[in-house]
């Protein structure tokens, strides 16, 4: 089911679906987001482009096989929650800090590995499924 | 209101329970998506329903004026609604496979790794 | 039998390397000598669950370091025997680890100072001990025996522990040194359950009637198994067992009874048969149950020479039971053949083999001056003091007079007399195999002329042991008294036995034919218990998912629709919503009708999607946006995964009777029922906040967040995120694999 005018939509949205879902990622501390909403709608921009294109095309749009993205989002999820054990907490513990100005924390950290894992994860599953006839 | 979400989740699960009894899998996997909402539904009452005020905090870790919507069955629900769209993806990727496998789709004849019956 | 397939040979440095660990630790063992003759205890371990009270804690009195002892020393001669037995055998290696592990088990079991430390030795023991016996396992009669053995040595373990949990609550402690200079628990209410479990687990692993069965088919083992676990240890456990709770749980009618009752009998039925046999090893196996059944009877009595009886035909038995059982692999060795029929004069060619034969053999019949009559002096002074007198005297005396006959069989037959033509010519045994009896059979010379080297072991195992301030003494002449008597008669009757043994085969033989057997009736009840389990698991798993689910649904409904019913928790219904709500629940309701109607899976899918957007709304309306922005994301994602997949599938065809969806929707408006009767229930009951309120309190002076369900995912909660998150993506790896997985049937 190519459509070229899905094809031009989709093209156009998916960098605002990805734009979009860092933007709830990074703010979900203080206001509605995080990293669960972000990995999906990330995903579902994703998805978008993998119905217009093709999942060839999406998956050469992603680089990197979407099974990575997910190893990936739980060894950052797990850096996140030793990130602690610096400062001589025990795991899960937040760790804050600050760089050059900027509020960085563990939480944030395990926040984007929440993000990368869940995006991973959906991903590795939708073109699965499509891939499969 | 928690009375009426109750009725709602009732008949939610009344309804999921009538599709996955039926013996047909693609009905299973609308049963199954059904009782996982209502389950959330029901989860999300008895943490008491607050319209309009969600669980943000003001400036510098104010709490508002107004009771907000209870914090933690909402935690709860975020992770279920993830976990259990990974559960259904899974019984879906199942069911496609099974499909390919034994050219139906009902449970009951799938006795493919089951002993065989008593003649 | 002895191996025939041969390996390299390599292995044999193992058996070597276990026979001096085995000595070193003897040694080692042999050091705190000096503290346990003196009385004392030597306790050492650490904290093992400490929050359970249970500790990896041991303890050497004189009972635990004679038996410590006794494992060692036996363990070092038997690593050399097996070494020179079956050194080439092709799995030597992996025979010297099994043996290894099952002689540390069996140290454990003796020396734990912890009630569940000596049950979890005591199991060791039962698994080490079915390697062992099945070491062979090439041959299906040596799996079954095995089996057989751990089967019913492992159910008494399970007895044991649960007699062991009992005597923990009813002693306050696990801690066998405490409770063994408590008030001991003769007086406990508790007092008997726990001797009926103890003693299934005492009896069993150490064959006493009814559970002897096992142990003459334990002989399905390699020749040095049989040596090691049936002379000195494995089954020595029980008895250690019994004479270790002596202290707490003896001097009652039930003790008494119970154990003179098994002891006896299986003493003397043992010795009966073990004249019978003309195997070799089989005459040993049921003269072990014999030895095994007089020390049971033995410890059933209280007074000091019941128990020094008890305690010295311990000693004794192993020494003379662990040299024949060697001497016997040394024939089957040197002739092929252990047939009594079939050997005779072989003492010209087996010279050193038949001198440790006679001096095991003149001990186990009780000549002096070895150690075996000493024992058998003791035991007749013994008999003397445990009721009924006459009975136990009569029993004793004729499982003595047995014993000589065995003895003449098993270790005077085969080498005097004229010789007979065996499988092949006889040869001695290499070195490695003759040391070991020697040295056992020369001890009972040793122990014998001087008897008074054992007093000081037997005076701390009844001291430290029994709490009794002495132990009887031993005496090689203890002058003409009614044991003296009883000897003599007991040689007399030995030998007529011994001489008329043809006859008394046939005549038992004849017996044996009309009685029931044990094993067929033990394989009856295996099979049967097999067919029970795989027609239990066709009734419970009937391999049908609607099956299943009817099941789950209405034990659901049981279950907690019962509970209801019986608290009747108080209900408010209040209908009164805005009228928004309403709306939103029944566009919600409508969907899932439409998909309960259709025959279309587009329209199903359609009215899913319509519950899921109905659902979202609500969590907007209540105030949770982060949850509707997931829903909506994972409803949205649903839909697509559904539009794929439905084209791949094939049409709804509802399958079921009238009848039979009518029952279905019974079922299903009762779990319906159910759940909104739960949640009305909980809602109706004031709310608990204080969780939430540490949340509200905390998310900004802890987390620094201001979202708050964001801050307990990535933060309080961080941890079960975590968990969900590894559920999600190895649930999309597992869908992955079995999707990509290639069909092993061609697909369409």
């Amino acid at each position: 089911m190519k459509s070229l005018i899905l094809l031009t939509g989709a093209r156009f949205l998916v960098p605002l679906f990805l734009v979009f879902s860092l933007y709830v990622l990074l703010r979900g501390h203080n206001a509605p987001g995080g990293g669960f909403i972000g990995g999906l709608i990330a995903a579902c921009g994703f998805t978008l482009y993998a119905f217009a294109a093709g999942v060839e095309a999406a998956r050469k749009a992603l680089r990197i096989d979407p099974r990575t993205i997910g190893i990936l989002g739980l060894i950052c999820a797990l850096i996140g929650a030793f990130a602690s054990a610096f400062t001589g907490q025990e795991p899960f513990a937040g760790v804050w800090g600050e760089v050059w100005g900027y509020a960085v924390s563990s939480v944030l950290v395990f926040d984007i590995g929440v993000y990368l894992a869940v995006f991973g994860g959906m991903l590795t599953l939708i073109f699965a499924l499509e891939e499969t006839a | 209101m928690e009375t009426v979400l109750a009725l709602l989740s009732g008949f939610l699960v009344a309804a999921a329970v009538w599709l996955m009894l039926s013996g047909n899998l693609l009905r299973f996997l609308f049963g199954l998506l059904l009782l996982s909402n209502a389950v959330n539904i029901a989860i999300f009452s008895a943490g008491r329903l607050t319209p309009g005020t969600p669980p943000f905090l003001g400036d510098k870790g104010a709490l508002p004026d107004a009771v907000m919507a209870n914090s933690l069955p909402q935690a709860l629900l975020l992770t279920a609604i993830v976990i259990g769209f990974g559960l259904f993806a899974f019984s879906l990727a199942l069911t496609i496979r099974a499909y390919r496998s034994f050219h139906h789709l009902d449970v009951d004849q799938m006795r493919l790794a089951e002993p065989k019956e008593d003649a | 039998m002895a191996e025939q397939r041969t390996g390299s040979g390599k292995a044999r440095v193992f058996g070597y390397a276990g026979a001096i660990a085995a000595a070193v630790m003897a040694g080692l063992l042999s050091l705190a000598l000096p503290e346990v003759l003196a009385g004392g205890r030597v306790l050492f371990g650490i904290d093992w669950a400490p929050s359970l009270g249970v500790s990896l804690a041991f303890m050497l009195d004189g009972l635990s370091l004679t038996f410590a002892l006794l494992i060692t020393g036996i363990g070092s001669l038997i690593f050399l025997y097996a070494t020179g037995y079956m050194g080439d055998h092709p799995r030597f290696g992996r025979f010297v680890l099994f043996l290894f592990a099952f002689m540390l088990s069996m140290l454990g079991v003796v020396m734990a100072r912890d009630l569940i430390t000596l049950f979890v030795f005591w199991e060791l023991t039962s698994v080490t001990s079915y390697l062992l016996i099945g070491f062979d396992h090439e041959n299906a009669q040596a799996r079954r025996n095995a089996l057989q053995a751990m089967l019913v040595t492992a159910a008494g373990g399970l007895a044991l522990l649960a007699g062991f949990i009992l005597i923990g609550l009813a002693g306050g402690s696990f801690d066998l040194a405490q409770i063994l200079t408590g008030p001991g628990l003769q007086d406990s209410s508790y007092y008997t359950p726990i001797l009926i479990l103890v003693l299934l687990g005492a009896f069993t692993k150490s064959a006493q009637f009814p559970f002897h069965f096992w142990l003459p088919n334990a002989m399905a083992a390699p020749t040095p198994v049989s040596a090691y676990l049936h002379s000195a240890t494995m089954v020595k456990a029980g008895v250690y067992l019994l004479a270790r709770l002596h202290p707490v749980l003896g001097d009652t009618p039930a003790w008494q009874g119970s154990l003179t009752a098994a002891g006896l009998v299986t003493a003397v039925m043992a010795s009966i048969l073990a004249l019978r046999q003309t195997d070799l090893k089989q005459a040993l196996a049921y003269t072990t149950l014999m030895a095994l059944g007089t020390i049971t009877l033995f410890l059933a009595g209280s007074s000091e020479y019941a128990l020094t009886a008890a305690v010295t035909f311990l000693i004794v038995h192993s020494l003379y039971k662990a040299a024949l059982f060697m001497v016997v692999g040394a024939i089957d060795h040197g002739t092929g053949s252990r047939d009594v029929a079939l050997l005779g004069g072989l003492r010209g060619a087996l010279p050193i083999t038949a001198l440790a034969a006679a001096l095991a053999g003149l001990s186990m019949a009780g000549v002096p001056p070895l150690i075996g009559w000493i024992g058998k002096e003791l035991l007749y002074a013994g008999a003397a003091t445990i009721s009924p007198e006459p009975l136990v005297i009569l029993g004793v005396l004729t499982a003595n007079a047995l014993m000589v006959a065995v003895a003449g069989v098993v270790a005077l037959r085969p080498f005097w007399g004229a010789r007979i033509k065996t499988p092949h010519i006889p040869h001695e045994a290499p070195w490695q195999m003759w040391v070991g009896p020697l040295l056992l059979g020369g001890l009972g010379l040793v122990f014998g002329l001087g008897a008074g080297l054992l007093q000081p072991m037997i005076e701390a195992m009844l001291t430290t042991g029994f709490g009794r301030d002495h132990a009887a003494e031993l005496h090689l002449w203890a002058g003409f008294n009614l044991p003296f008597f009883l000897s003599l008669a007991t040689f007399a009757m030995g030998i007529t036995l011994y001489l008329m043994r043809d006859r008394y085969r046939r005549a038992i033989a004849d017996l044996l034919a009309r009685l029931p057997g044990f094993d067929p009736g033990w394989d009856r009840f295996l099979d049967h218990f097999r067919t029970f389990a795989a027609w239990q698991t066709r009734l419970i798993q009937p391999g049908r998912l609607t099956a299943y689910l009817t099941a789950t649904f209405v034990v659901m409904v049981l279950a907690i629709g019962g509970a209801l019913l019986l608290r009747r928790p108080v209900i408010a219904i209040d209908l009164s919503a805005p009228l928004l709500i309403w709306v939103i629940a029944a566009v919600t309701a409508a969907g899932a009708v439409l998909t309960l109607g259709t025959r279309s899976r587009i329209a199903a899918i359609s009215g899913i999607g319509t519950t899921g957007i109905g659902v979202t709304l609500i969590f907007i309306f209540f105030g949770a946006p982060d949850v509707a922005t997931t829903q909506l994301m994972v409803e949205t994602l649903s839909a697509v995964l559904f539009a794929i997949a439905a084209l791949r599938l094939p049409a709804i065809v509802e399958r079921r009777s009238k009848s039979r969806q009518l029952a279905h929707a019974v079922l299903a408006g009762a779990v319906g029922l159910t759940v909104t009767l739960i949640v009305l229930a909980v809602t109706t009951h004031p709310l608990d906040r204080h969780i939430t309120s540490f949340f509200e309190e905390n998310s900004y002076s802890l987390a620094h967040g201001l979202n708050i369900v964001n801050v307990i995912l990535v933060d309080f909660r961080a941890f079960d995120t975590f968990g969900e998150l590894t559920v999600v993506f190895l649930a999309s790896v597992g869908a992955y694999a079995v999707l990509k997985r290639r069909s092993r049937k061609a697909g369409p």
